[in-house]
């Protein structure tokens, strides 16, 4: 007895030493990659950085309209992804039972899900910069709403089948046509998973550099006109880290510890955000 | 204990048959419900009482592969009838859960949703509906402070009686309550019979019940079904001190299932 008893303890511990290790490991390279970007972007960041544009090589400048390109084609990506996103994503969980089309759509909604993202640059490239001849913001933000979709039908999907169906029979129950049962009770019942979903494609889209290469491209200076070339952080980050001047690969470093911070944040926040949501459905 | 009253029938059933897909879940019912009265469907589980509670409002119509035949006929009027509008038939016949199922909403909100429905009614309407919804399923006095609060804050007793205010304030003709005790305490199962007696005043009330305590306790008639089949429908003193059926005994008595 007690010999079987020792050697499960043993088994138990071997097992638990080696996922502890795992765990270490793949930490590791997180912590690794945290410490980098703090020790050589910290040291750039300074009011300049949020305050001045692009510079030319060899003399000091800021990220101002690569910040400011990001947000805006991000944010625009969201404006349009979202609404696509959840009316796609509660057609497949509230009315997906029946017929062809939903799993169909489902389907093509993972293969979208994997898709390499430079092949939707590409194919913005082909479709928008092509016909109108020139790079802009506005296909940056079509090219990043293009990923921001398939997150957010999956989410939404997922997250109204988490809602008990007997909430939706109680609803209907009631003599609630089927409109009114979903738009008052299940996505209401399904909201913040849904917000959660919606930030972690808007951290997902933030540091895509592939697709706006094709799209956006670059600007060295302000424009917040849609359809010129627009500057954005990802690309920024790429050009600067890659070139051979040192005030280019500080702002670099600076971006990317930018980047990878707001991120981080989004992610927090959908996390916190998510856990509400277990106290209140 | 139905001496006084006069007996109605509210709803008939005929030849009724339920499938779920090609498995036959209903076999050739035949029973009528009486107006104000509780009527208690028994039986071990898998057996039908839920489907037929489902038939009744006709819920198994969300779901694909499952079907209804025969009829059902309320005040005379068939209601498994394509015809019929799914969702006014609906609100003439509520029904409870086994699970609570609040709404993520304010508990004021939960019962304003039936209501708000069918009726137009003014904020001073409103609010006397959902006073009298929440003093009808006995809940009022430990509510009523706060109404703005959320109903899924509420323990699970306060939950299933907040599920019935909203059923009653929608002022249906019939109550269906599928198994409404089953997740509750003792304390909260005694509130809830309690408000069935005092329910049936108003409502036709028919209730799935694993518990054959509360069957003898709450309902003027009690069916007895099996495997689909309904093996024996009457009195509920009948029923329970003197079954006609030899099944009905043996189950009543523990013997089985």
């Amino acid at each position: 007895m007690l010999t079987l008893y020792a050697r499960r303890r043993l088994i138990n511990a071997i097992g638990l030493g080696i996922s502890a290790l795992a765990m270490l490991f793949g930490l590791l390279w997180l912590g690794w990659i945290l410490w980098t970007l703090l020790a050589n972007g910290l040291p750039q960041l300074s009011m300049a950085v949020l305050t001045q544009m692009t510079p030319p090589p060899n003399s000091a400048g800021g990220l101002l309209n690569a910040i400011a390109g990001s947000l805006m084609m991000t944010f625009l990506a969201a404006l349009i992804g979202t609404p696509i996103g959840i009316l796609a994503g509660t057609y497949l969980a509230e009315f997906g039972q029946r017929g062809w089309l939903a799993p169909t759509t489902r389907f093509i909604n993972d293969v979208l899900l994997s898709a390499p993202s430079i092949v939707i640059g590409l194919f913005i490239y082909e479709m928008y910069v092509i016909k109108i001849g020139h790079f802009s913001g506005w296909a940056g933000a079509l090219a990043l709403s293009i990923l921001v979709i398939p997150i957010v039908i999956r989410t939404t999907e997922n997250m109204l089948r988490l809602v008990p169906n007997t909430l939706r029979e109680a609803a209907a129950a009631l003599g609630a046509p089927q409109w009114k049962v979903i738009n008052l009770v299940t996505l209401r019942a399904a909201r913040a998973g849904i917000i959660t979903g919606v930030l972690l494609a808007v951290a997902r889209i933030s540091g895509e550099t592939a697709p706006l290469l094709f799209t956006s491209l670059n600007n060295q200076f302000w424009s917040s006109d849609l359809n010129q070339p627009m500057a954005n952080l990802p690309v920024v980050i790429f050009q600067f880290a890659m070139s051979p001047y040192q005030d280019w690969q500080s702002l670099a470093w600076a971006g990317a510890l930018l980047i990878t911070f707001s991120v981080l944040s989004l992610n927090i926040m959908a996390r916190v955000l998510f856990r509400q949501k277990s106290t209140t459905y | 204990m139905s001496a006084e009253k006069t007996v109605t029938p509210k709803l008939v059933v005929r030849d009724l048959n339920f499938y779920y897909g090609a498995e036959r879940a209903l076999k050739d019912i035949n029973l009528t419900i009486t107006e104000k009265m509780v009527t208690a469907f028994i039986g071990p589980s898998g057996c039908g009482k839920s489907t037929m509670l489902r038939t009744f409002n006709r819920m198994y119509e969300l779901y694909p592969k499952q079907k209804a035949t025969g009829e059902v006929l309320l005040d005379g009027e068939n209601i498994l009838d394509k015809k019929q509008d799914l969702n006014t038939l609906r609100a003439k016949i509520g029904m409870v859960f086994q699970k609570p199922t609040p709404f993520p909403m304010s508990i004021y909100d939960n019962i304003a949703f039936g209501a708000k429905l069918y009726e137009n009614l003014s904020r001073h309407d409103m609010d006397e509906r959902v006073e009298w919804a929440l003093r009808k399923a006995a809940l009022w006095t430990e509510a009523k402070d706060k109404l703005k609060q959320s109903g899924t804050g509420l323990s699970g007793g306060q939950q299933q009686r907040l599920c019935i205010a909203r059923a009653i304030a929608v002022k249906p003709q019939i109550l269906l309550l599928d198994e409404p005790t089953s997740a509750l305490d003792p304390i909260s199962t005694a509130h809830i019979e309690k408000l069935i007696d005092e329910l049936k005043a108003e409502f036709t009330i028919i209730i799935v019940t694993h518990n054959m305590q509360q069957a003898a306790r709450v309902s003027d008639y009690t069916a007895y079904m099996y495997l689909g089949d309904l093996i024996e429908f009457g009195d509920t003193s009948t029923v329970f001190t003197n079954p006609k059926r030899k099944e009905t005994e043996d189950y009543i008595t523990g013997r089985f299932g």
